[in-house]
């Protein structure tokens, strides 16, 4: 009877020390990559392959969900506002939403998805064909060579890919505003304007910086700790854009309470 | 390193099939004592207690699961043992700051079971990946190194701009052959080096590697389950069971050591005093 009682507080507590063991060596992790990003010698070549993965490769899935996000917005902000004649505000709150939450956080979840998964699998892939432990042979850092160049790729790749995302929703809005919602052009354009500030962008794009240093810790993280074969890898990867998108979800409201909170 | 000594020497010295060279000095190259190692209640390494004299070609024999791959990765570096004492040259590594560490693994180099090959990379970044990683060498220069390489275990120019993938797995092998001596190691280990060749190519691989490590006038350790290549680039041999050393000779008494271990381990025999653990 005792033991029945006991196994899931058992098991409570082996998660609990679990979660915690993985926060301490994520954390360990993150501070030992970035104490390599000050520290020769540096890879350059690396760290561009990485951008042009992160940056241009994701930008096709990054500029349509940006895009439709903006047409949905512009159409489902019309038929709430039209019960209240506040049509004339369906510019300002698409590009609020856009560039201050929606921008971000779509374009990082999506990034997540491709990134995350795809760091997540060519590390883990690495460590379980001994390929981390011949780096290590070869007089090479793994940290160094497999996983800085990566958290700097993706932290100053994602803020352009959101730059890029915010344009192309703003653009999305506007063309189902014009298009279908009979919106004047340069009227739609300058309501859009008038009520956007330089916060509102410098915020979105310091949460993208976030998200991305998050997407590729995440990625690599879970790569480098992955164990066994394929499944070992495969649970990586998935562990990577859970964890990942979890985090952006969570960054997001404590990025917002400290950007925006009155 | 290579120098014009060992070459000549090794030149000198009749090819005995066998990994022969003369250059024995009073300190191993390789000591072990007393090293520990278990992973969770699993222990794995035991007291391992192991001499490598320098130029000496030294097997560890060893069924699955006994501590032969933990053995090596704990003298690389890769694993740090509990307990024990780990010299190379009679320095304690173990002891080094990392820095120190580091630079003594600039004189080691490993064959990977598996290669390791980076499949990122053409064949030629990966024969010398070591001397690009340490700005050692220009990228015109690293080519034409990776090109003398290959030539030395029987590869031509052009599988240097091949992707890893696109080679068979003995090919594979070689390049990751090419890879542990394109930097001029002191020390090479192999890790099951004719695992998963067939019998042809395991002897084409052992003749490889006996060939480059006597050119280099070099120290091998070699791990393998393979008694006929144990013989081929063996001079000494080592048994490993339970994660202790318990016994070492020539390779050439494998087979016939007088030790019902190694006997029964070397000839395959079903009965003897190893008993194998089906399940955990």
């Amino acid at each position: 009877m005792a033991a029945i009682l006991l196994d899931p507080l058992a098991a409570i507590g082996r998660g609990t020390l679990g979660a915690c063991r993985a926060i301490g060596d994520v954390a360990l992790f993150a501070i030992e990559a970035v104490s390599h990003l000050v520290r020769p010698p540096f890879y350059g070549r690396l760290f561009w392959r990485a951008f042009v993965e992160v940056a241009w490769f994701s930008l096709p899935v990054v500029a349509l969900t940006a895009v439709f996000t903006g047409m949905v917005l512009a159409l489902q902000s019309y038929t709430g506002f039209a019960r209240f004649n506040a049509q004339s505000a369906i510019a300002s709150v698409v590009v609020i939403s856009l560039v201050r939450e929606l921008g971000p956080v779509l374009a990082a979840l999506m990034v997540a998805g491709r990134i995350g998964a795809s760091f997540a699998a060519e590390i883990g892939t690495m460590r379980v064909t001994d390929q981390i432990d011949a780096l290590t042979t070869l007089s090479t850092n793994p940290m160094k060579y497999l996983v800085a160049p990566r958290l700097l790729a993706a932290t100053i790749a994602l803020p352009l890919l959101v730059l890029v995302a915010d344009i192309l929703g703003v653009m999305g809005g506007w063309l189902i505003g014009t298009l279908k919602l009979g919106f004047v052009s340069a009227a739609y354009l300058k309501s859009t304007f008038d009520f956007l500030e330089t916060g509102d962008v410098i915020s979105g794009l310091v949460k993208a910086a976030v998200f991305g240093f998050i997407i590729a810790l995440m990625g690599t993280w879970c790569g480098y700790r992955s164990k066994g074969g394929a499944q070992g890898v495969g649970g990586a990867t998935t562990k990577a854009v859970v964890a990942s998108s979890i985090l952006i979800l969570a960054l997001d409201y404590v990025l917002t309470e400290i950007f925006f909170a009155q | 390193m290579s120098n014009g000594s060992d070459d000549r020497r090794a030149q000198a010295e009749p090819s005995t099939g066998g990994l022969s060279r003369s250059a024995m000095t009073n300190t191993p190259k390789i000591r072990m004592r007393g090293v520990r190692k278990a992973f969770g209640p699993k222990r794995v390494l035991d007291g391992v207690d192991l001499d490598v004299a320098a130029g000496q070609g030294m097997v560890i024999l060893g069924g699955s699961g006994s501590g032969k791959s933990v053995t090596i990765k704990c003298i690389l570096g890769l694993i740090e043992p509990e307990e024990g004492v780990i010299e190379i040259d009679g320095v304690d590594v173990l002891t080094l700051p990392r820095r120190e560490r580091e630079a003594l693994g600039d004189r080691i180099g490993m064959l990977f079971q598996n290669g390791a090959l980076f499949d990122s990379l053409p064949v030629w970044e990966n024969v010398c990946f070591k001397l690009l990683a340490q700005n050692r060498i220009t990228r015109a220069g690293a080519r034409d190194r990776a090109v003398e390489v290959l030539a030395q275990v029987g590869l031509a120019e052009t599988v240097g701009d091949l992707s890893p993938a696109e080679l068979s797995g003995g090919m594979q092998k070689r390049v990751a052959l090419a890879r542990a001596i394109a930097a001029r190691p002191d020390i090479i280990f192999f890790d099951e080096p004719t695992t998963g060749l067939d019998p042809i190519m395991g002897a084409v691989i052992d003749g490889l590697i006996v060939d480059c490590v006597t050119r280099l006038g070099a120290t091998a350790v070699s791990i393998t389950h393979d008694m006929a290549s144990a013989r081929r680039i063996g001079e000494t041999a080592a048994m490993i069971h339970k994660g202790r050393i318990v016994w070492t000779g020539p390779a050439g008494n494998l087979g016939h050591s007088g030790n019902a271990m190694v006997d029964q381990f070397a000839n395959g025999q079903r009965e003897g005093p190893i008993q194998m653990e089906l399940r955990r």
